[in-house]
């Protein structure tokens, strides 16, 4: 082996070692900027490693793509608002896909559809998770960053459709394993790749995102590893399987954590068609609470809990939200935060928010961490969050997030929900905790209520 | 027919992959998301050779294409992944007396 082959290996070795390490120091917080930052090192080796490749033999369109992607990348790296994380995540799905589709079509053109069965089955799967994950990420983007209606789009015989897509795509793979000089079949591939990514993604609404957006991070991965096998790459290969497992995990947990399948949140299309078996009595009435009178409760209150939801990222206001536990504590409070794995738009949102806020992360508590501890609390303050804290969920088999695991709000001694107005979530469910008598509802943008709770604590 | 080896190398990695994972507290998914996304950004093994190999017009562009989006996920994903875990804090110890 000449020495160049050696080095270049080496270089990949140490690459894939890295990534796993880096993925590891992930486990625990305070080792896990180190640990990403040696996998970054690992990434350079691996980039240096390739640029010493034989077969390289002219670098300016390498420079200038080096150069166009770093230019794009920096800023999408240093200036996006956390708020803005789901989105920035899911195109960058999008960006991982169309690298690895055009790695394969390359690869295919310069073949002449000259391939044998196995390379033609790698390079199948490569562009076909690579051509859905494009336009699937971009419809997800779109959504998350309400460009496009966050609903689900639905029509008429909508999983027919899709699953014939399906049936099509795959017959059209195995016949180019079969022939893989059949140019029009592998283009043709594509096309219908693209055009699942999207009718996959169209029908899935707002709440469900969280797993979409994991899904997709895991498809990317797959074609990943699928341009590994197709070039015989083994760090690809890795980084790739790393990549494709860690999305399914997530995708796993986050189905879990509202208590639903995968082809449920694929093919249910959740918040188009809601019925409950039980509706609430109308007239049912709610008890509206001042920010002064809720203040005075929360800066007496020895046990506070805080249940971010998603309002609280559109409202911004996790900054406010510190201060005010700030103030509780000075007061000899004891303020805790309660994450449902599903708050947010994305794994993890919350946290990454309330973080950004310094909040110090030894405070933020899990469900199954906190939900002990509800009955032992004076007052929860629920903040733009509904279905994660709906007992319905518990108590109503005729609900559609029957079953989920939900945040135990309703067992904590006094309740604040600040809430817009009292429609109803994003899911279109009514939500009892509403009309609890020990609930009080505090109404109008969560940044301008978290403000004035904040000044008349102060003046307690 | 494909090379056995690699598939290994597949199924051990998910493996590995699948472990470690399992063990990163929920309070890191949105960096482990942005983690791996940098992380796969390793396409760029395979897009760097086809934009400098000089095969024809065609796979140099595709190549071009592909070393830039690679790249973005890159430096973006370990970029915004250094910004997220930098933010997180443990309680500050009260200063002993």
């Amino acid at each position: 082996m000449p020495v160049r082959d050696i080095f270049i290996e080496a270089t990949y070795l140490a690459a894939s070692v890295m990534f796993i390490l880096g993925l590891r120091s992930l486990t625990r917080p305070e080792f896990a900027r180190r640990g990403m930052q040696q996998a970054a090192i690992g990434m350079v080796l691996a980039i240096v490693g390739t640029l010493v490749k034989h077969e390289i033999v002219e670098y300016q369109w390498i420079v200038a793509g080096l150069a166009l992607g770093t230019l794009i990348g920096y800023p999408l790296g240093m200036f996006v608002p956390m708020t803005a994380m789901p989105q920035r995540i899911a195109i960058s799905h999008m960006f991982g896909a169309v690298a690895a589709t055009l790695v394969g079509v390359a690869t295919y053109y310069n073949s002449g559809g000259v391939l044998g069965h196995g390379e033609m089955t790698a390079l199948g799967f490569e562009v076909m998770f690579g051509s859905l994950t494009i336009t699937g990420s971009l419809m997800a983007t779109l959504k998350l960053a309400e460009l496009m209606p966050g609903r689900p789009i639905t029509f008429r015989g909508q999983n027919a459709v899709n699953l014939t897509l399906f049936a099509v795509t795959f017959g059209i793979f195995i016949y180019l394993i079969a022939r893989p000089d059949q140019t029009m079949f592998f283009y043709g591939m594509i096309a219908m790749g693209l055009v699942i990514g999207m009718s996959m993604v169209l029908p899935i609404g707002g709440a469900d995102m969280p797993v979409v957006v994991s899904l997709l991070n895991s498809y990317a991965g797959l074609a990943s590893a699928a341009t590994g096998f197709a070039i015989g790459n083994n760090v690809l290969i890795i980084a790739g399987a790393l990549d494709g497992a860690s999305g399914f995990l997530l995708s796993v947990l986050m189905s879990k954590a509202m208590n639903r399948s995968f082809s449920n949140v694929l093919f249910g299309a959740f918040g188009s068609v809601v019925k409950s078996t039980r509706t609430l009595a109308t007239g049912q009435s709610y008890t509206p609470v001042s920010a002064e009178d809720a203040a005075l409760r929360l800066a007496y209150a020895g046990r506070v809990i805080i249940v971010p939801g998603y309002g609280m990222a559109v409202a911004q206001s996790q900054h406010v939200v510190r201060e005010l536990a700030e103030l509780i504590e000075h007061r000899g409070g004891d303020v805790k935060y309660a994450i449902h794995p599903v708050a947010g738009r994305m794994p993890g949102h919350m946290n990454v928010l309330l973080a950004e806020a310094d909040v110090p992360y030894d405070r933020l508590y899990d469900m199954e961490q906190i939900n002990g501890e509800f009955d032992k609390t004076d007052v929860v303050l629920v903040i733009g969050a509904n279905d994660v804290v709906n007992p319905a969920a518990r108590t109503d088999p005729g609900s559609p997030i029957y079953g989920m695991p939900i945040l135990n709000v309703d067992r904590a001694r006094s309740v604040i929900v600040m809430k817009r107005s009292m429609n109803p979530g994003f899911a279109g469910i009514e939500n009892e905790l509403f009309y609890d008598p020990k609930t009080s509802m505090l109404f109008g943008d969560a940044k301008a209520s978290l403000t004035k709770l904040v000044s008349e604590v102060k003046n307690v | 027919m494909i090379a056995f080896t690699e598939l290994y190398v597949f199924v051990l990695a998910a493996f590995v992959g699948y472990q470690v994972i399992t063990r990163v507290p929920p309070l890191l998914h949105t960096p482990l998301m942005s983690a791996t996304n940098a992380i796969s950004g390793i396409s760029l093994v395979g897009s760097l050779v086809a934009a400098g190999a000089h095969e024809t017009p065609v796979s140099t562009i595709l190549g071009f294409i592909a070393v830039t989006s690679a790249t973005i996920n890159v430096v973006g994903g370990f970029l915004i992944t250094d910004r997220m875990l930098k933010m997180f804090k443990r309680v500050p110890k009260p200063p002993t007396p």
